[in-house]
This record gives C-alpha cells, structure tokens and sequence, in this order.
C-alpha cells in the first residue's frame, strides 16, 4: 500500500468533563481515499476530526497523548502553526453553517484571512472553488446576497466550497449529510467521488448506507475505540470481529 | 375561569397597561404645559441664539447644540471604550479575569450621577483645565468624559449580550477556516452581533442625551453658541440641565415655565426618535436570524 497521509498512533484523548473519547487509536489514512469512521453516537468520531485539524484546542481537554503526524508535521506539537495546518486539513461540518456574510464573502473568507488580497484571484479562486462544489451554476448571479438566503443543500455545498477555496490536501467531513435531502445528499456524495483523486477524504457518514457506499477503507468506533479497519467491502460483507458484525447487521446501535 | 385566575389576570393586565398610561399622562402634561410656548415666543425667536429668560430671550439652539456637543463627544468615547470592553470580557479574558470583570462594569452601572459629577467637580475639571491651559476646567468634555462612564456599563452589557448570542459554531467555522482569534473576532463575530451592537450604542446615545446631575455640575452651564470643534472645550449648558436648574424658580404658567416644558417635548421626541430607531434596529435583526434558522 502506499505511503499513508495521515498516521495515527495510539491517540488517547480525555475531556475535562473525565470523558474518554479515544482510547488508544491507530490509524493510517490513506491518500486518495474515502477513509469512512463510523459506529454508533459517542465512538469518538467526531473527536478523531477535531483532534486532525486541532479544532480541539477549542475543547476542554484533560489528557491527549500519542503520535499524529502528516509527512513530517506533527499534528499535536504543541508550538505547531495551527491557522497554516486547518488550511491544509479543511473541515465540514454536520450542520451547514454559513458565516453571516454574502456568499462570495464566505468562500473568500480563508483567502482573505491567509493573505490573499487580489480581487482578481480571489474572483477567480471562488468562481473554481463553486465549479468544483458543483453550486456555480445555480448561485453565480447572486454572489452578494446573505449566504443565508439560499437552501440548505446550496450552504452545505458552499460550505465545502469555501474548504476548497483554500486548496487543501484533506478534507474531513463530520456527518455532511445528516441535515440535508436525499437530492442534496447525493450531489455531495457525486462530489466526494469525484474528488478523492485530488483529496485525501476522511467521511463520517450520518448513516450506515453512506458508509457502505461511500467506504473505500472503513473504520468502526465504538466508545473510543477503534475496533475494525478494513477496506469498505470486507467491512460491510464480511466484517471479522464480533461487534463488528452485530453493528453493521443492525443488532445495536 | 375560576375567579381567583381573573384577578390575577386582570392584575397583571393593568399593571401592564399602566405603563403606557403613564407615558401618555406625561406625554399630554408635556404638550399641555409646554405647547403654549409655540403662541407666546415666535418660532423664530425660540430658534434664535440666545437664552437670556430674564431679559425674555428664549433662543434654544445654544441648548439644543449643548446637549448634541456633549452627547456625540460622549458616545465617541463611550462606544469604542464601551464595544471593546464587550469584546474583551466575551471573546478575549480569560474565566477568572472575565468574573472579576463583568460585575466590575456593573457596579459601575450603580455609581449615582451625582457623584460621578463631585468626582468630576474636584478632580477631572481641574485636571482638563491645565491640560488645554483653559480659563475653565467646567466644560463639555467635563460633562462628555462622565457621560461616557455613565453610558459605558450600558453599552458593555448590551454589546456582551450580542456577542454572546453568535453561535459558538460561527466561530469554529471561522477557525476551521484557518482564520485567527482576532480575524474571527473582526470578520465573524463582530457583523453577526451588528445589530445588537447598534442597539449598545443607540441605549449609550440615550442615556447620555437624559443624563442631568453630573452634566449640571461640571458642564459650566453657559448656554454658549456653537463654535466649531471649539464647543467641545468651552462651557456649553444643556437641555437636561437648564430645566433641572431654572424649573425650581420659574413662576408657574409664566412664558419662561411654557417654554421650560417645550424643551422638555424636545428631549421626549429625541429620545422617542432614539428608541425607535433602536428598536427598528432590533426587528431587523430578528428578521434576519429567522433567515439563518429557515
């Protein structure tokens, strides 16, 4: 297999509330892939994503220790630049959220912020960041309006926009789809297929179906632990350990 | 309905309904006592230059452009003070500095006017007359600089409340963007709050403009005319000010009484333009956030 992006060694993480939402993972995320965690609610799921983009400095955290690093960053030093490392490592997250600015402002917003004040490259920059987002062709002509008043669907895809607006080599997505319709879930899901050849994906499906389609490679949490990871197809056919099997045929969860 | 739920519903109802009564009973005493004022000075000279009442000279605009003078120069101070206080107690201090610091501000919300202005009779106006090399200390910046400290807890309570209500999520949006403490700040917080920030400053305004006690004491309570950016450092005398000092000895239903409670209509139509536009200001907002939530 190739070189993995991300290696995850042994991550232990415990909030101040003495909560432990990991317990020792291990974890290589390859390149190119859709890499899907899944599991029931409270697995650790969501903190796997915050710990990658460091979103967790924001978290009460009690204890972290253990070994994550991209090629040779180490994502947990605790001296690293962490504004330059959310601009290689972009989020999603599960709601759309939209900041309380025009549409063209959203997806600006990181380029702004990182430097870039070009008003012709940050048009241009925008323009591709909605072409790949698949949202040009149905907001181009109202870029100035409050990103507010397009659906939800639209927000959650500008919300993806505005993550490839800054060019990153991961895009982690914390349960996409879990506030939008079928339609909209889809288009993100043709969006995510499309992408994995220029992304490294990390997916937490909102459902054990998004999983099973989306899953190059999976990984089942269940409470903090990392119990299976396999490619998708194993996964969901023929999973070998027990919860595993009990998780995925619908006897929890 | 059970007769105990009446009255308790009843009581409640004029309890409410009272406050209205009681705005219009001031307002209609207003009107009574001061719209004579219109048939006994012409408007002309109600607008005119100078308040001379005893020689029968009963120009506002001195008044008028004192209260305005003290006001603007107040909330220029009081407003960035003010915002920037919200900002570090709500975005920036950490817990146990935030805990000493939000009821700091309140009781300086408890601080009476009247002592403000003794503060500001032996020690500000002395301190401001050797500053400017003034012949006075007893200014309008006396008065603005107190005005601010009244306005200030006002202004910081509010704008707090309004940074407090932007979702956290709109901030971790903006770090997971790769933005920094101050850009999220400045670029995210700030625009989701400007609604409620204007409502800060438009109390901030209102507080001002009504304040008497501490305006009284250290504004030297000339009617000087406007002159520029040079109003700020003279003595100016406001509305507030000029009822509080010239009711007591005024002889009821004189020209001087009826004019004394026109001005008084003035300041209730500034203040109701105030409250108005604050409140517009407010609705606006709400329409908005029921965008965001659809």
């Amino acid at each position: 297999m190739t070189e993995p992006k991300i290696r995850i060694r042994d991550l232990y993480l415990r909030y101040s509330d003495g909560k432990e939402a990991l317990k020792g993972i291990n974890l290589d995320i390859q390149p190119n892939q859709i890499t899907v965690a899944f599991g029931p609610s409270g697995g650790g799921k969501s903190s796997l994503v915050k710990v990658l983009n460091r979103l967790i400095d924001l978290s009460d955290v009690e204890e972290m220790h253990g070994e994550v690093t991209m090629g040779d960053l180490n994502i947990l030093d605790k001296n690293l630049d962490v504004v330059g490392l959310r601009r290689r490592i972009g989020v999603v997250f599960s709601r759309p959220i939209p900041l309380p600015l025009t549409i063209f402002q959203n997806i600006s917003f990181g380029l702004e912020v990182a430097g870039m004040r070009d008003q012709k490259m940050l048009h241009e920059r925008v323009e591709k960041a909605l072409r790949e987002a698949v949202l040009w062709d149905e907001i181009y002509d109202r870029l100035d309006d409050p990103a507010a008043s397009i659906s939800g669907g639209q927000q959650q895809r500008l919300c993806l926009a505005r993550v490839l607006a800054l060019e990153p080599e991961v895009i982690l997505l914390d349960e996409p789809t879990s506030a939008l319709d079928p339609v909209s879930t889809a288009k993100i899901e043709e969006f995510l297929e499309i992408a994995k050849k220029d992304y490294t994906i990390l997916l937490v499906p909102h459902n054990q179906q998004q999983a099973a389609r989306m899953a190059d490679q999976a990984a089942f949490f269940l409470q903090g632990e990392l119990v299976e990871y396999t490619d998708g197809e194993s996964m969901f056919i023929n999973p070998r350990d027990k919860r595993t099997q009990d998780y995925v045929q619908g006897r929890f969860g | 309905m059970k007769r105990s739920e009446k009255i308790i519903t009843n009581t409640v109802k004029i309890a409410g309904s009272s406050s209205i009564l009681f705005i219009l009973l001031i307002f209609v005493f207003l009107v009574r006592e001061g719209l004579p004022a219109l048939g006994e000075v012409s408007l002309k000279d109600l607008f005119s230059l100078r308040w001379y009442p005893i020689e029968d000279l009963f120009g506002l605009l001195p008044l008028i452009s004192g209260s305005l003078v003290v006001t603007f120069t107040s909330i220029l101070i009081a407003v960035p003070l003010g915002i920037g206080t919200a900002i570090y107690i709500g975005e920036i201090a950490p817990k146990n500095v935030k805990e000493i610091l939000k009821p700091t501000v309140e009781i300086m919300a408890g601080i009476p006017s009247v002592v403000l202005g003794f503060i500001g009779i032996q020690a500000l106006s002395p301190f401001l007359r050797e500053f400017f090399n003034l012949p006075t200390g007893l200014t309008a910046l006396s008065g603005s600089i107190l005005l601010a400290m009244i306005a200030i807890p006002s202004i910081v309570s509010i704008a707090e409340d309004a940074l407090y209500a932007v979702p956290s999520s709109y901030r971790d949006a903006s770090y997971a963007l790769g933005a920094t403490k101050w850009q999220t700040i400045w670029g995210v917080v700030l625009p989701a709050a400007r609604n409620g920030l204007m409502t800060a400053v438009m109390l901030g305004i209102g507080r001002s403009l009504g304040e008497t006690m501490a305006v009284m004491m250290v504004t030297g309570n000339a009617a000087t005319t406007f002159s520029g950016l040079k109003s700020v450092i003279m003595p100016v005398r406001t509305m507030t000010a000029t009822i509080a000092s010239e009711m007591g000895e005024v002889a009821s239903g004189s020209v001087h009484y009826h004019v004394l409670f026109f001005i008084g209509i003035i300041l209730f139509i500034f203040s109701l333009v105030i409250n108005i536009s604050s409140t517009s200001v407010q609705g606006k907002s709400k329409q908005e956030k029921g965008q965001v939530i659809s």
